[in-house]
């Protein structure tokens, strides 16, 4: 009995060392990265809120923000972008090699390594992962990343550690593929997937202890409409330099608030220790008592998202839609894109949207993008002269009133759908709206709810013009493959293109595919420079401009270094601790 | 003050609020939809007696707002000259009650000063008068939603009344399924089915037929209860035996009694209908920018910065609270005469 004591009592203290599962200590042979962070110490429990639940927990079906936001702190990949330098760097690869001629791949995996729950890591785990996310039948969002030059890329099992991937034709940044590509348990997973039960695995209702990543943290407990809860995963594979196993925290807490104004008020209230995506003018309001409320608050300037206005220029023969069809005259000339384009006040934009933390935009690639912008591209200050010339060669003409027509008379005015959850693009159309009005143009603004509008310009293409916002993901032009390509995915303004419907669209095509082959970054640059050049010019989208990452964080949080490649302020989640009161970092 | 003072105050702040609002192009300043990008969220113009010597005016002046360098929406005044205020100035054309263009307005101060009596919003557009023309909009609305109603109200109400039976069972129930119809939810729906580009005033006349056309169900229940009990009255008896015809016992003998009720349902209905005007431009459902509305105007509040720093950006709500009490106070004095039989 007094022995049962004795260890009762261990126990106790154990817990109330890590409050979760304690780190277990280095295990012969298990090579561990190790971390080149300031040393930490443990304990604390980090709380961040999110906008929305997550939809699920399984690394292959998950296409939300939330959901990928989650999963990525429970799963971890063979090779990783450091969000900080936007290099590639081995995560659970030690290494890798690639061939002379660029198509293969070996990637050395560590040996000794465990999953959250205790169990094994080597390339049987990593062989199973790609195969569900290559199979059809799972309809994996990330599936499209692993087809390269039309065919799978081929995975195969060289030795316990040692996978081999063969690409059917060069691909330039091919270790970028595997960023986010998380490796799953095949003890866990394979019989279920072999039963055709993938799809319902892994939902947030899910008990934890079925549930296994190699990721620093594992869930703990999910309460409907209100947290997630994860705790420290003791077989993290990252040690500091003192040899502590990371993570340093015990817990993470996902709150669910449902929108922008309810975090800033959990973070202002201290319910939360770190906010990212703040919008300037939320910036603004923390910032004026942030030394008070013991938050720092930075701004690491242009994001990798760009905003634009588009105009629907898709083939509407089948779609019974006029009305729309009959202005596609307009939106199709290129002089009247360009005098949307040189009337638009984007300065204006930078101001009264993102009051000064934005950045004007007259082309794809943020300025933040450092490796892809291209700096040649001109950039015309706002002229309402210049743009009634253009529309002037372009065929329009003025009535009395002022209102623009067209060369059968007819007045322009067309509508522009907003998402209604954004009021920042609601704003940005009123700014156009009254831009345009200068012109003659009669505009109308429609915000709708963000999936109707959705629906609105990549199915049923019943609309006039947009406005919208792409990028923000990984700063590397394959990343854009599907906005460029005619026959891509998110070709906004002319969907489902069976060929390029324009000679230019034509070259872009070519282009894109040729520097997604070239290895050299060198000849890679100068092909996308290209392709910047011929979107600037013949304004398939109008680029509006880009808002600044702002994020906050308790001032205690120690190892902070938000980045502007999402997740801005978690990608680093294992290092962070929390300093003691009053020391300094 | 007795009821009937505060009738009458209630009464004339109303005529006042209606009057501005009415000729809202010769009361604002500037053009409610022009923007003035330099000068977004701009605290309410303070007007001014003393000067900084110590003077006083007795013409009120303004100085010149300008941005402080650095600081977002914060402004200051430059003391360095005074613009004294000006009435009956020349500016931007408008038109009154829609016929004549006219440009004279009633007070404005010379350029580069400006006046914002209420601030400006978030795209530097003035104000006090958006809130003057949004009345427009809202009053608009709620009168002729009213207007919808009592008609719709009274036809059914009397019909039912005077001929029960069944006419008077299936109106009946159709009432009461109106009333207990959440309409908020019924507009989402039809909203969500109207053409993308419906034009400002084809949104606004579909805004009042339908709120107009949901509220009928409460005013005919009542003035069907005044039409049963005055048909029952034995005057009515007499004239029917003397051979009088349907439509002239309801024109003479019925439809005097009701409108005590019509009255006062009209001022209980006509704030109620702003209100609901408010709540579906508040959602997103009214008119669209730039026509200012109440409903527009407070929308801006939906965003907590605004709500904790900008406090001016309430100024709509104190327009909507003051109408809504004004007629409130209006339908109580009406509902007292009602009851002391003088109506």
């Amino acid at each position: 009995m007094r022995r049962l004591g004795c260890v009762f009592s261990l126990l106790l203290a154990g817990l109330s060392c890590f409050g979760s599962a304690a780190p277990q200590p280095p295990q012969k042979g298990e090579e561990l990265q190790i971390s080149d962070n300031a040393v930490g110490r443990y304990g604390g429990i980090l709380v961040v809120a999110q906008r929305s639940e997550p939809k699920t927990l399984n690394p292959a079906t998950a296409a939300d923000a939330p959901s990928r936001e989650v999963i990525g702190r429970l799963t971890a990949d063979l090779i990783h972008i450091n969000r900080q330098s936007q290099q590639t760097e081995p995560a659970l690869a030690r290494s890798w090699t690639v061939s002379k001629d660029g198509r293969v791949y070996t990637i050395n995996l560590r040996r000794g390594l465990r999953f959250s729950d205790g169990q094994a890591f080597d390339a049987d785990d990593v062989v199973f992962s790609f195969a569900v996310y290559l199979d059809e039948k799972v309809h994996s969002p990330q599936r499209d990343l692993l087809i390269v030059g039309g065919k799978p890329i081929e995975v195969r099992k060289v030795n316990q550690y040692c996978v081999r991937f063969t690409l059917s034709q060069p691909y330039a940044a091919a270790e970028r593929i595997f960023d986010g590509l998380a490796i799953m348990p095949r003890h866990l997973l394979e019989k279920p997937y072999k039963e055709d039960r993938f799809a319902q695995l892994w939902t947030l209702n899910t008990p934890p202890a079925e549930i296994a990543g190699m990721g620093p943290f594992r869930l703990k407990e999910y309460v409907p409409g209100q947290k997630i809860v994860l705790e420290r995963n003791p077989y993290f594979w990252k040690e500091d330099r003192s040899k502590n196993r990371l993570p340093y925290l015990d817990e993470l807490v996902f709150l669910f608030v449902g929108n922008e104004d309810a975090q800033v008020i959990r973070f202002q209230a201290g319910d939360t220790d770190v906010i990212s995506r703040l919008s300037a003018e939320n910036y603004a309001l923390l910032s004026k008592d942030a030394s008070n409320q013991g938050i720092e608050l930075s701004d690491l300037g242009p994001s990798l998202e760009y905003n634009f206005l588009v105009f629907n220029l898709n083939d509407l023969s089948a779609k019974h839609l006029d009305s729309i069809a009959a202005k596609q005259a307009w939106f199709g000339n290129l002089e009247f894109r360009r005098a949307v384009s040189s009337a638009i006040d984007r300065e204006g934009i930078v101001k009264l949207v993102y009051a000064g933390r934005g950045t004007a935009l007259w082309g794809n690639v943020s300025p933040s993008n450092k490796f892809w912008v291209d700096t040649a591209l001109p950039h015309p200050a706002r002229s309402v002269e210049h743009a009634r010339e253009l529309l002037q060669s372009g065929g329009f003409s003025w009535r009395g009133d002022g209102q623009l027509v067209d060369r059968q008379a007819q007045p322009v005015e067309f509508s522009i759908i907003t998402s209604s959850s954004n009021a920042q693009r609601t704003k940005m159309a009123t700014l156009i709206q009254d831009d345009l009005g200068k012109l003659g143009m009669n505009v109308h603004i429609v915000p709708l709810e963000f999936r109707a509008l959705l629906d609105r310009v990549f199915q049923s293409y019943d609309y006039e013009a947009s406005i919208m916002g792409l990028g923000g993901g990984d700063a590397d032009p394959n990343a854009e493959m599907n906005v460029w390509l005619s026959s891509g995915g998110t070709h906004v303004w002319h969907l489902g293109e069976t060929r390029p419907a324009t000679d230019w669209e034509g070259q872009i095509d070519q282009l894109m595919q040729k520097q997604m082959v070239e290895i050299k970054y060198r000849e890679r640059k100068r092909l996308f420079d290209r392709v910047q050049e011929i979107v600037a010019t013949e304004a398939p989208f109008v680029f509006l401009a880009t808002p600044n990452i702002l994020v906050g964080a308790k001032k205690t949080l120690a190892n902070f270094q938000p980045a502007i490649l999402e997740p801005t302020t978690l990608w680093n989640v294992e290092q962070l601790y929390y300093s003691p009161p009053g020391a300094q970092h | 003050m007795t009821s009937r003072h505060k009738a009458m105050v209630a009464a004339s702040l109303l005529l006042a609020l209606h009057l501005a609002i009415l000729f809202a192009g010769f009361m604002a300043p500037s053009d409610p939809t022009s923007q003035n990008r330099d000068f977004p969220l701009v605290p309410p113009t303070s007007l001014h007696f003393v000067d900084g010597r110590g003077k006083f005016h007795i013409r009120p002046f303004v100085y010149e707002t300008e941005p402080v360098p650095e600081g977002l929406h914060e402004y200051r005044e430059n003391h360095a000259h005074e613009y004294p205020l000006h009435f009956f100035v020349s500016g931007f054309p408008y038109k009154v009650a829609g016929l004549i263009t006219w440009h004279r307005h009633l007070f404005g101060v010379q350029a580069p000063a400006q006046i914002f009596l209420a601030g400006s919003d978030s795209y530097g557009r003035d104000q006090f008068s958006r809130i003057l023309y949004g009345g427009q909009i809202s009053l608009a609305a709620g009168m002729l939603a009213a207007g919808i109603s009592l008609l719709l109200a009274l036809l059914v109400g009397c019909a039912s009344g005077f001929y029960a039976g069944w006419i008077d069972e299936s109106a009946m129930r159709l009432a009461e399924l109106f009333l207990v119809l959440p309409w908020l939810y019924l507009l989402l729906a039809i909203r969500a089915f109207l053409p993308l580009h419906l034009s400002p005033s084809g949104t606004f006349f579909l805004l009042v037929a339908v709120i107009g056309t949901i509220g009928w169900a409460r005013p005919a229940r009542l003035i069907r209860g005044v039409v049963l009990s005055a048909k029952s009255r034995k005057y009515v008896t007499a004239s029917r035996c003397f051979g009088a015809s349907d439509t002239y016992i309801l024109r003479r003998h019925v439809l005097p009694h009701t409108y005590g009720i019509l009255l006062t349902q009209a001022a209980l209905l006509v704030p109620q209908y702003v209100i609901a005007e408010v709540t579906l431009s508040f959602l997103g459902l009214g008119l669209g920018e730039p026509m200012p509305s109440w409903g527009n105007l407070l929308a801006n509040l939906q965003q907590y910065n605004v709500l904790v720093s900008y406090w001016w950006m309430f100024a709509p709500a104190l327009a909507l609270v003051l109408v809504s009490l004004g007629y409130l106070a209006v339908a109580d004095a009406f509902h007292q005469q009602l009851q002391s039989g003088s109506m």
